[in-house]
């Protein structure tokens, strides 16, 4: 109350010369001359979400970080003689911020190396889940009827075998693990997800009046789908898949911590997990700060699935 | 309602059928000889190794095998490992750790989901709120991996450094059912975000409806308004919740059997992929593919008795 009173005035004399202030959305300012569509009005509200900037932040410097790791370490992990045995689970100190794993080799250079594998398998297996599930799932929402009943079928077996342990059954299939393995397992299980939410999504758009008019003046089945059905049933998808992200991410470091993703000599933070396992008691250092990166890198991208879904679904506020 | 559960039914048997198939030829693509292996460094009688590989079928094309396997299933016989042990026998021990192991995340899942959320909901807008919100985001993103190290170091190991008592046994399942504590806790970390957030938007949906302010306009005490009216509406969705999520929690627990040395069916799983036992491996995703369909089976039924506006025909 108080600081509303002494505000009336100002604001009654200040209309004159500056823009009306924002009363209903079509009037927010940058927006007033063409109708805000769905994307400009939800990316008007992200930029003002303080969970959104946040993460953002954090996911561009991981990105840097994946990408050239040498920015923040003078150490290069890869290269074995930097390791010394005699020094194995040293404390952390001041030329090793860290410490030093069981091997003698710095912790703090082969965390910030590890983000590469982590960023590579989310983005890939993300986008990967989302093309594939998705446009099944387009196919079958369009299509409906026998194809329909066929595809959806099909993802109900997927859906009926636990995630991680049909991983496990994958992987061991190629025995040897690595980033592609991985995201093939992970992507493997992971799009009927996807399928079944963009098929929900396409069968509400279908019936919509805009598709029935595209019909009636001629527009083939092609056209139909991707240029008026998929941009309206596209967002559900956008939403899941940025948090799918994340939990690739973190089943990534799971299956890696099994023994059947990532090898040594690569790096990951699900292997430096387990290689700092058996001594985990003596010295907690290089399995906690690994962990610690992997926590805040699934954090990240959950809090930026949490602001999208908050921006592009109204509803769900 | 009976037309309806023989319909689910008779549709959860390409879900099994496809679901088992699918594993089999997983395991039939995996690399090495199970045969060869059972020698281990010594070379195994060629005669011997033909008669082994006769009686468990392995000459045969992948379809056959999965036929002699299938029919043995639905007469109740799991079959054998290759060093003669039923894997029906097997199974049991290793299901009864992971069973412990998941109802005691879904008790602590309820318990402190439901409450959390109606803490949440009481206090909607308020910082408690926001509080429990940050919290349920934290559990969502912390994976099991870190939870469950950092939760053994500091409950587990130090805890007890300190105090002298042992309050969270973390060495594997030889202490009743305290030892299966910490464990479930961490089994059931994204669960419980995932309830709170859902008994809270559950809630606060009901404490809108027009029944909730006649009771409070009739002057009912607010306890018996929250506890009778709300909660108890509230609660359809949670319960539904719940029930798919045993068969999650159970195919999700390999992780955190891992980390606390609880010898269950991941850790099982995981060493008959690597010896090639194909009706283990097998047999232990069936039985988790029919408690999926089951309990999932068991929620849409409860749906109709919860709430009886709900038919099913």
């Amino acid at each position: 109350m108080s600081e509303t009173t002494p505000a009336m005035p100002v604001t009654a004399t200040a209309a004159v010369g500056s823009p009306p202030p924002p009363l209903a959305p079509e009037t927010k300012p940058g927006y007033v001359e063409k109708p805000a569509s769905l994307w400009s009005d939800a990316w008007y509200d992200l930029r003002r979400r303080p969970l959104f900037i946040m993460s953002s932040i954090l996911i561009a410097v991981l990105v840097v970080m994946a990408l050239f790791p040498s920015l923040f370490t003078s150490i290069n992990p890869m290269d074995a003689t930097t390791c010394q045995l005699s020094t194995a689970r040293q404390p952390p100190s001041a030329a090793h911020w860290f410490g030093k794993d069981n091997l003698g080799c710095d912790v703090y250079a082969r965390t910030i190396y590890g983000a590469r594998i982590s960023i590579i398998v989310g983005i890939t297996t993300t986008i990967v889940t989302a093309m594939v599930g998705g446009l099944l799932g387009l196919i079958a929402g369009f299509a409906g009827g026998a194809t329909d009943s066929v595809m959806s079928r099909v993802t109900e077996i997927f859906f009926a075998i636990p995630s991680i342990l049909g991983a496990l059954l994958i992987l061991a299939v190629f025995r040897t693990g690595n980033v592609w393995t991985v995201m093939l397992a992970l992507a493997v299980l992971a799009w009927p997800m996807t399928f079944r939410i963009m098929r929900a999504a396409v069968i509400t758009a279908k019936s919509q009046d805009y598709v029935v008019a595209a019909r009636a003046l001629g527009a083939g089945s092609g056209r139909l789908m991707f240029r008026h059905i998929l941009p309206n049933a596209v967002t559900p998808v956008i939403v899941v898949a940025t948090i799918n992200l994340g939990m690739f991410i973190s089943a990534e470091a799971a299956l890696s911590f099994l023994g059947v993703g990532i090898q040594s000599p690569d790096i990951s933070w699900g292997v430096m997990i387990s290689d700092a396992r058996p001594r985990f008691l003596e010295a907690a250092g290089p399995l906690l700060f690994p962990a610690a990166f992997l926590s805040v890198t699934v954090l990240a991208f959950i809090m930026l699935g949490d602001a999208v879904r908050d921006a592009l679904d109204p509803k769900l506020r | 309602m009976g037309r309806y559960v023989i319909r689910r039914l008779l549709q959860a048997i390409p879900v099994l059928l496809g679901a088992t198939f699918l594993i089999f030829a997983v395991v039939f693509a995996l690399p090495g000889d199970p045969i060869g292996a059972l020698a281990g460094d010594k070379r195994m009688d060629p005669a011997f190794a033909a008669v082994l590989r006769e009686q468990y079928h392995l000459n045969d094309p992948l379809l056959l095998q999965y036929w002699h396997y299938i029919s043995g299933v639905f007469q109740g016989d799991f079959g054998t490992t290759f060093s003669k042990v039923p894997v029906s026998e097997l199974m049991a021990g290793k299901f009864q750790v992971t069973i412990n192991l998941a109802l005691t995340a879904l008790v602590l899942e309820a318990v402190i989901g439901i409450g959390l959320g109606l803490w949440a909901a009481l206090r909607q807008g308020k910082a408690t709120d926001t509080a429990i919100l940050a919290v349920t985001l934290l559990l969502i993103s912390v994976p099991v991996l870190v939870t469950g190290f950092v939760l053994q170091l500091l409950l587990g190991v130090q805890l007890k450094k300190s105090t002298g008592i042992d309050f969270f046994p973390v060495a594997g399942a030889f202490d009743g059912w305290r030892s299966y504590l910490l464990p479930g806790f961490v089994l059931a970390g994204v669960s419980i975000a995932y309830l709170t957030r859902l008994t809270r938007t559950s809630l606060v949906e009901t404490l809108r409806a027009d029944y909730i302010r006649t009771a409070i306009a009739k002057g009912m005490p607010r306890r018996r308004v929250i506890g009778r009216h709300a909660l108890r509406n509230a609660l359809i969705p949670l319960i539904t919740y719940l029930g798919a999520d045993l068969g999650a929690l159970m195919g999700g627990a390999i992780i955190t059997e891992t980390i606390f040395n609880l010898n269950g069916i991941g850790q099982q799983l995981y060493q008959s992929v690597y010896l090639r036992e194909q009706p283990v491996v097998v047999g232990i995703v069936t039985i988790l593919v029919l408690v999926y369909i089951v309990a999932n089976l068991i929620v849409d039924l409860l749906y109709a008795v919860l709430d009886p506006r709900i038919r099913y025909e």
